[in-house]
């Protein structure tokens, strides 16, 4: 299991590394930073000057080097847009993405479970059918619209929720539905195939041949081994929805990092584009590997291969 | 008991989204108002977005006033001006003034601002709207005098819009950043202006109390509005579900379409203003893009007549806009509109075309960053004579790079001016023989140093418009057309539009 941890950290590390070369080499593809940090008024000289004030005139393997060694400090410069440490802005804002994505979590999976529970109780009847279309109606719609609708019905029409900001929890819940909800089909349907694999085997007729309430069985003895899945499943998605918050985070106005990503990606802010990038991975990588964990704890065949 | 507990718990949480959706404007004497940027400094030399344009007019002054209805500058925090030279300006300050931290103010505030944004390390991120002064000294207590780098006619202009004054000493404190160099941005913002800085909090608000002890007699006038909140809503639909719900009191770059349908609802005032950006076509007059056919003027000719730029104007801009025959605003001092015209003709652009060897017309490569739509408009109305325009739309960062190396047939570009009501901050701009120049006509770079040079306004109206005669008569560029805004606001909200994108909350009003 230690070697199975040590390999897997490895390919972890290299992912973070690529991820952060792949997206330092991309700004550049966009144009020039300097150009636009000077503005659109800025001259051939203004715009000179903040290339050399900045390092930009420099070759990009040695910005990215430079930029990398100071990361490994624990060092991430300074936002040129915001004029403050990179590291103090990720970590101010980090808390409200995490805040939302795991509201979100809880939501989809409070939809998801026992959705798929019923289907697998009743296959192919009138709740399985309704269970698959919440499914693809999830799945079919886009975040950006379904939030929208969201804010048009609670935020407009009959103003039960604010519509953007993140003082209270009160403006957590359209963003929460509308970015759990994306991810609610694959945990429903990954409840379902699992209760009903766990509902045809033995220890389950077993269980009912000994006279046990059928809620007991479903829940004590069908559910506990056909959620495993989907907990592994939750934590890499937990990873997703911080990455996908951009979109909501943006159509709500939470001052979050998917917020700050976008805004730095507009603004060509270097430092702070790499920092989001490189914490985001990071993070969706070690949700990864605790997920691979838990199932190669669950699992003996996996850590064998 | 617990049963008791739980339904407490959630009449609570009921009453706490019921009333939870902020209510801003006349209520609470905070004008909310909002734009898609995050501000974090707040600083007009160290944040260069319009958002700090127009809080540097809410919380500055600058020593000179430009009144939008005559053109003509006021005094403001001077009272008097006067050219000793073509290099030297003497001004006389107004007594009695109170900067937000109860300092006075006088002339070596002046003397000390000008000094430290024009010095080459101040870092100021326009650095434009300051080189063209080199110092100023004090010569009385009430008295500076400003030593210009080089003749710069254009100065009021930038005295009344860009140079904002700041106590002695302000940037003294600047913290040092983690690369040692200062932190200029990070002081907290100290003027004499209409509105005292309160706080900001960046990606959500910039907060704005009103300066009960404003200086008597400013044109400006004083403020009314007890608070003004800048909000960073990033999405425009959201905003407008802010505004619609009492979130906002103020908008603007609304989408016609939506402008439109936000009017027939009756729930706020839209209005359509001008803007000192101007839209127009740059073509490749050199060849460099390796698509030549734009060298021809009678092919240039053909785009120019085959583009209905009336039409433009009036279904995607908006009724604010108005077509442009010159490289410049019309409301820009030394502007003239008294220019070659190319009419919307395509019976005569396909005889162009065919004059110049084509007459099944051609494809070529156009290149846009801003308002697809517009540019896409402009393709439809080339089709119409057989020319077929492929549009390659990109960031304007990236843009910028291809003009520059020359790799663009078509550029359909825009430009504001940073709200300069002067000539010298479009066409001085792109036609001085720059990377920024399609043409690099000798003639007209001599006229456009002319009027760059000269203090004399008659001179330098009549340098300008040989210059803009030809740009327009050789059409290096196609002057396009004016953009307009949709405003959206309030209708308990007294506010007038201005022509220069910068709206003057300082004297808007509750009804």
């Amino acid at each position: 299991m230690f070697t199975y941890l040590l390999r897997r950290l490895g390919v972890a590390v290299l992912v973070a590394l690529t991820v952060s070369l792949i997206t330092f080499s991309m700004i550049y593809l966009s144009g020039d930073p300097a150009v636009a940090l000077a503005g659109e008024a800025a001259t051939e000289e203004d715009i000179e000057s903040i290339r050399t004030y900045y390092g930009y005139d420099r070759p990009i393997l040695v910005q990215y080097g430079d930029w990398l060694f100071k990361a490994l400090q624990g060092d991430f410069g300074q936002s040129h847009y915001l004029k403050q440490p990179v590291a103090l802005v990720i970590f101010e804002r980090l808390p409200t993405t995490m805040m939302l994505g795991l509201c979100a979590l809880v939501f989809a999976l409070v939809l998801s479970i026992p959705l798929g529970v019923l289907a697998a109780i009743r296959p192919n009847s009138l709740i399985d059918r309704t269970a698959l279309t919440i499914a693809v109606i999830g799945q079919a719609m886009p975040s950006f619209w379904f939030a929208l609708t969201l804010m048009l019905w609670f935020g407009i029409v009959w103003r039960l929720l604010p519509i953007t900001g993140s003082d209270s929890w009160a403006n957590f819940v359209m963003p929460s539905i509308a970015l759990g909800y994306y991810i609610t089909p694959a945990a429903m349907r990954l409840t379902r195939a699992g209760m009903l694999e766990v509902l045809s085997a033995d220890y389950i007729r077993t269980a009912r041949a000994k006279g046990l309430r059928s809620v007991t069985v479903l829940f004590k003895h069908a559910l506990r081994n056909a959620i495993l899945p989907v907990i592994s499943l939750a934590a890499v998605q937990f990873g997703f929805m911080l990455g996908g918050s951009i979109v909501i985070e943006t159509i709500f106005a939470i001052n979050g990092l998917g917020f700050l990503a976008w805004e730095s990606i507009q603004r060509a802010d270097l430092p702070m584009m790499q920092a989001i990038v490189l914490v985001l991975s990071v993070f969706y990588i070690l949700l990864t590997l605790l997920a691979d964990m838990l199932n190669a704890w669950l699992d003996p065949r996996i850590r064998v291969a | 008991m617990r049963r008791q507990i739980l339904f407490a718990a959630a009449c609570a949480m009921g009453a706490s989204i019921w009333f939870g959706p902020a209510h801003a404007g006349k209520s609470d004497d905070t004008l909310n108002w909002a734009t898609d940027r995050e501000v974090a400094v707040v600083d007009p030399y160290y944040n260069n977005t319009r958002e700090l344009v127009v809080m540097g007019h809410l919380g500055w002054d600058a020593l000179l006033f430009r009144d939008l209805d005559t053109g003509d500058y006021k005094p403001l925090l001077a009272t008097s001006w006067t050219w000793v030279d073509n290099l030297t300006m003497d001004l006389d300050l107004r007594e009695g003034v109170v900067f937000h931290d109860g300092s006075s103010f006088g002339a070596e505030d002046v003397v000390y601002t000008i000094n430290h944004v024009s010095s080459p390390d101040s870092g100021v991120l326009t650095p434009k709207n300051v080189s063209w002064m080199k110092s100023a000294e004090a010569l009385g207590p009430h008295k500076v005098r400003i030593h210009l780098a080089n003749p710069f006619p254009a100065a009021f202009a930038y005295l009344s819009n860009a140079v904002f004054i700041v106590p002695e000493g302000h940037y003294d404190s600047a913290p040092a950043a983690a690369d040692g160099k200062k932190d200029y941005g990070a002081v907290r913002a100290v003027g004499t202006g209409p509105y005292r800085f309160v706080e900001v909090k960046a990606g959500e608000y910039v907060l704005w109390e009103r300066n009960d002890t404003y200086m008597q007699g400013s044109p400006k006038g004083q403020p009314s509005i007890g608070n003004i909140r800048f909000r960073t809503i990033k999405e425009m639909n959201t905003q407008i579900a802010e505004m619609l719900t009492g979130g906002l009191d103020w908008m603007w770059d609304v989408p016609k379409d939506q402008a439109e349908r936000l009017e027939e609802t009756g729930q706020v005032t839209v209005e359509n203003a001008k803007t000192m950006r101007v839209s127009y076509l740059a073509f490749d007059v050199d060849g460099d893009s390796g698509q030549t056919f734009f060298t021809d003027k009678r092919i240039r000719a053909a785009v120019a007549h085959a583009i209905d730029r009336e039409s433009i104007t009036r279904n995607l801009v908006g009724p604010a806009s108005v077509v442009i025959h010159s490289a410049c605003h019309p409301d820009q001092f030394g502007c003239t509109q008294d220019v070659p015209r190319w009419d919307y003709d395509p019976e005569k652009a396909k005889a162009l075309l065919a004059e110049a060897g084509h007459p099944d017309g051609f494809q070529f490569d156009i290149y846009a960053y801003r308002q697809r739509e517009y540019t896409e408009a402009v393709i439809g109305d080339l089709r119409k004579v057989g020319i077929e325009a492929k549009l390659t739309y990109l960031q304007y960062r990236a843009l910028r790079d291809l003009v520059w190396e020359g790799q663009t047939p078509i550029n359909h570009m825009t430009w504001g001016s940073s709200s300069i009501p002067d000539v010298s901050a479009i066409t001085s701009h792109f036609f001085s023989g720059g990377r920024d120049d399609p043409a690099k006509d000798p003639e007209v770079v001599a006229w456009v140093a002319e009027g760059d040079s000269s203090t004399n306004p008659a001179d330098r109206e009549a340098a300008y418009k040989k210059a803009l005669e030809r740009i327009s008569g050789e059409l290096y560029w196609l002057p396009m057309f004016t953009y307009a805004k949709y405003y959206v606001y309030a209708n308990d909200l007294d506010f007038q539009t201005t022509s220069d994108e910068i709206p003057r909350f300082y004297a808007a009003k509750w009804k």
